[in-house]
C-alpha cells in the first residue's frame, strides 16, 4: 500500500507538480500495480546476475574528442530554448 | 488498381517501367491522406512540399535511366518520435508540440539516401507510452477496419496509416509491443528487429534497453526490403550491433522445427489477481489453426517451456517505467519544448516552479503514471526490492529462451491476446491495458527479433500471430513468416 506522503515525496523527486486529485488517483494506481508486482516475491533469485542489457557483449570506446558542428546548428539549438540571451540559454537562478 | 493499394515491389516495378511517375505515386498518397485524415487521424504533420520535390527528383533520375535503390520514390510515414530534420517532432505530447527537429535520425538519413519519400509524421501514444492509440495529446487514431475500435499502440499512426493505404510502408518503434500490437490490430506486418540491429540515434528515447525501430509493411517481402534499408551499425548509437546480420534462406520447410510455449496457453488459469491475462478463445483458436497449417506442410512443431515467462509483465512494468523516468527527466522547460516560464508567469517564481508546472502541464496522465512508477522503483529503499530484482528475473527469462532455442529454430506465439477492442474499454483500469502487452514483452526483455504476421480476420477484425527468433536471426524469422504468409 502506497501512502499519500510517499506519493507526494515521489512526485517531488520526479519534479511533477500534482493536484490533490492526481495524488489520490496515483495513490490508488500505484498501490494496485505494485500489488501485482508482489508476484515477483515468490521467485528465488539468489545467485542470479542482474541483466541491464541483454544483447550487448562489449563496451564501445572512442577518442574523447568532439566533432565541430556549424554555428548555424548551434544557433538553431539555442533558439529552441524558451529564453535566450545572446548565445546562451537563459534559466532562472539556480543558487 | 489504385496507386495507393500497391505493394512496394509492385510500385517499384511500375516506376521502372514508367507506368506512372514518382510524382503521380506520391500525389496519390498525399491526396489519400488529405481525404482520410479528418477521420483516421494517423498523420500529425504532412511534408507535402518536400515530398513533391523529392518525387520530382526521382523522376529526373528515372528519365536519365540512372540505377536507383529499391526504395526510390516509395512513399512512407514516420512515427512522430523519430526525428526528421526541419519537421516538427512532437512525440504525441503537448510538451513537444512545437519542437522542430534539428537533425535526421540515422534511419531517416538511410531512407533519404535510398530516395524514399517521407509523406509525414504519424500519430502515436504520447512518448510511445500506451497500447491502444488513445493516449496522444493530438487525438486518438481510428482503426481503419472499424472506426469504433482502437488501432493499437503506441505506433497507432504508422499501423493505421498503412492499413488505410496512406503510405506504402511506415516506421514505428517497439518497446513492449508497440509495433507488433498495432500491426496485429490493423492487419499488417509489423517487425521488431533484434535489439541493436537498427540504430536508435534520433529516436526519442522511452526505455533505452528495450526500444527498437522497425518497419510496418503490407507483406513480408516489403518488410524485408525496408529492414534491409535501415539495418546496420551506427557510430552514433553505442548499443547498435557491430556485427553483420546474415541473410538466411530456407531450402526445405521440412527442416524447420518451431516451438510452441506451453505456458502461453495456461496463463489465464494461473493469474492470481483475477484479471484477464490469457488468450481469448478466438485468438487461441486462430493460433492453433495456424500451427496446424504449418504442421501440414511438414514443419515440425515442438512444445517448449518458458517457466519464467509469466513474470515477464511484472518485470517489464518495473524496468520500463524506471528507464522512462530517467529518459523523460530532460523535458524540463529549459532547453526546448513547452515551458511554464513562458506566458503568464505569475505562478512561476523560481526554478523548481518551472519544473513542476512545465511537467505537470506538458505530460499526459499515463506518462505521469509511468514516471511515478519508475521513480518509486528506483528510489532509495525500494531500488533493491523492485528494480534489481526485476533485472535478475530478466536474466531468468533470457535463459528460458536460450534453453528453448537449443531445440527449435523459432518460437510461435500469439500477437495480441484479444481482437481490437472499442475505444474507452480499457481506459478506466490501467492494469487491464498493461495486460495487452503480455505476449509482446518477452521479445523486448530478451532483445530477440519478433514479427507479427496477419493470420486472417475473425468477425471482420484483424488477428495476427507472432514469430520470435534467436538474436540476430532476423532474416530467418522473415523467411519463416514468408512461408506462413503464403499458406
Amino acid at each position: 500500500m502506497v501512502s499519500k506522503e510517499e506519493v507526494k515525496h515521489i512526485a517531488k523527486l520526479a519534479r511533477l507538480g500534482l493536484s490533490a486529485k492526481e495524488v489520490n488517483s496515483l495513490k490508488e494506481d500505484l498501490s494496485s500495480i505494485l500489488d501485482y508486482f508482489g508476484e515477483l516475491n515468490k521467485l528465488d533469485v539468489s545467485g542470479v546476475n542482474p541483466t541491464s542489457h541483454v544483447v550487448l557483449t562489449e563496451n564501445i570506446m572512442r577518442e574523447d574528442e568532439g566533432e565541430k558542428k556549424s554555428s548555424e546548428l548551434a544557433s538553431k539549438l539555442i533558439k529552441s530554448a524558451p529564453h535566450q540571451k545572446g548565445n546562451h540559454i537563459q534559466v532562472k537562478p539556480i543558487l | 488498381m489504385k496507386l495507393n493499394e500497391l505493394t512496394i515491389s509492385e510500385a517499384r516495378q511500375s516506376l521502372l517501367k514508367k507506368e506512372f511517375s514518382a510524382l503521380e505515386l506520391t500525389q496519390a498518397f498525399l491526396d489519400r491522406i488529405k481525404e482520410r485524415n479528418g477521420k483516421v487521424n494517423a498523420v500529425l504533420s504532412l511534408c507535402e512540399e518536400e515530398a513533391v520535390l523529392k518525387a520530382k527528383e526521382i523522376d529526373k533520375f528515372i528519365s536519365k535511366k540512372i540505377e536507383l535503390p529499391v526504395l526510390a520514390g516509395i512513399p512512407c510515414l514516420i512515427k512522430d518520435n523519430i526525428l526528421v530534420k526541419g519537421v516538427k517532432c512532437t512525440a504525441g505530447s503537448k510538451i513537444l508540440q512545437n519542437y522542430m527537429a534539428c537533425y535526421d535520425a540515422s534511419v531517416v538519413r538511410k531512407l533519404k539516401n535510398h530516395g524514399a519519400i517521407i509523406l509525414g509524421k504519424a500519430n502515436l501514444d504520447e512518448f510511445a507510452i500506451g497500447s491502444s492509440g488513445e493516449r496522444s495529446a493530438f487525438g486518438k487514431t481510428l482503426n481503419p477496419h472499424d472506426p469504433e475500435r482502437v488501432p493499437g499502440g503506441s505506433s497507432s499512426g504508422p499501423a493505421a496509416g498503412l492499413a488505410d493505404n496512406q503510405c506504402l510502408f511506415s516506421l514505428g518503434s517497439d518497446t513492449g509491443g508497440s509495433i507488433r500490437l498495432p500491426a496485429s490490430f490493423c492487419g499488417v506486418v509489423g517487425f521488431k528487429p533484434t535489439y541493436g540491429a537498427v540504430s536508435r540515434y534520433g529516436l526519442i528515447a522511452m526505455a533505452s534497453s528495450l526500444d527498437q525501430i522497425g518497419p510496418f509493411a503490407k507483406n513480408i517481402e516489403d518488410a524485408k526490403t525496408v529492414f534491409e534499408a535501415i539495418v546496420g551499425p551506427d557510430k552514433m548509437d553505442s548499443t547498435s550491433c557491430r556485427k553483420e546480420i546474415e541473410h538466411f534462406s530456407i531450402k526445405d520447410p521440412k527442416d524447420l522445427v518451431l516451438g510452441v510455449p506451453k505456458e502461453y496457453f495456461s496463463l489465464s488459469r494461473e493469474n492470481s489477481s483475477g484479471e484477464e491475462t490469457g488468450l481469448s478463445p478466438e485468438i487461441e483458436g486462430r493460433l492453433r489453426e495456424s500451427i496446424e497449417k504449418l504442421r501440414k506442410i511438414g514443419i515440425k512443431i515442438k512444445e517448449v517451456s518458458l517457466p519464467h515467462v509469466r513474470y515477464a509483465l511484472a518485470v517489464y512494468y518495473i524496468i520500463m517505467p524506471s528507464e522512462v523516468s530517467a529518459n523523460l527527466a530532460r523535458y524540463d522547460g529549459m532547453k526546448y519544448g513547452y515551458s511554464a516560464s513562458v506566458g503568464d508567469k505569475s505562478e512561476v517564481k523560481d526554478l523548481i516552479d518551472v519544473y513542476l508546472k512545465t511537467r505537470s502541464e506538458g505530460f499526459g496522465e499515463e506518462v505521469k503514471r509511468r514516471i511515478m512508477l519508475g521513480t518509486y522503483s528506483l528510489s532509495a529503499g525500494y531500488h533493491e526490492a523492485y528494480y534489481v530484482k526485476a533485472q535478475k528475473v530478466r536474466t531468468l527469462i533470457k535463459d528460458d529462451f536460450k534453453n528453448a532455442f537449443k531445440e527449435v529454430d523459432a518460437i510461435l506465439a500469439p500477437s495480441s491476446s484479444i481482437l481490437p477492442f472499442k475505444f474507452g474499454e480499457k481506459m478506466e483500469n490501467p492494469l487491464s491495458m498493461y495486460l495487452l502487452d503480455t505476449f509482446m514483452i518477452p521479445a523486448n526483455l530478451t532483445g530477440l527479433p519478433a514479427i507479427s504476421v496477419p493470420a486472417g480476420n475473425i468477425n471482420n477484425l484483424p488477428a495476427g500471430i507472432q514469430i520470435i527468433g534467436k538474436e540476430f536471426e532476423d532474416f530467418k524469422i522473415l523467411e519463416i513468416a514468408n512461408i506462413f504468409e503464403k499458406l
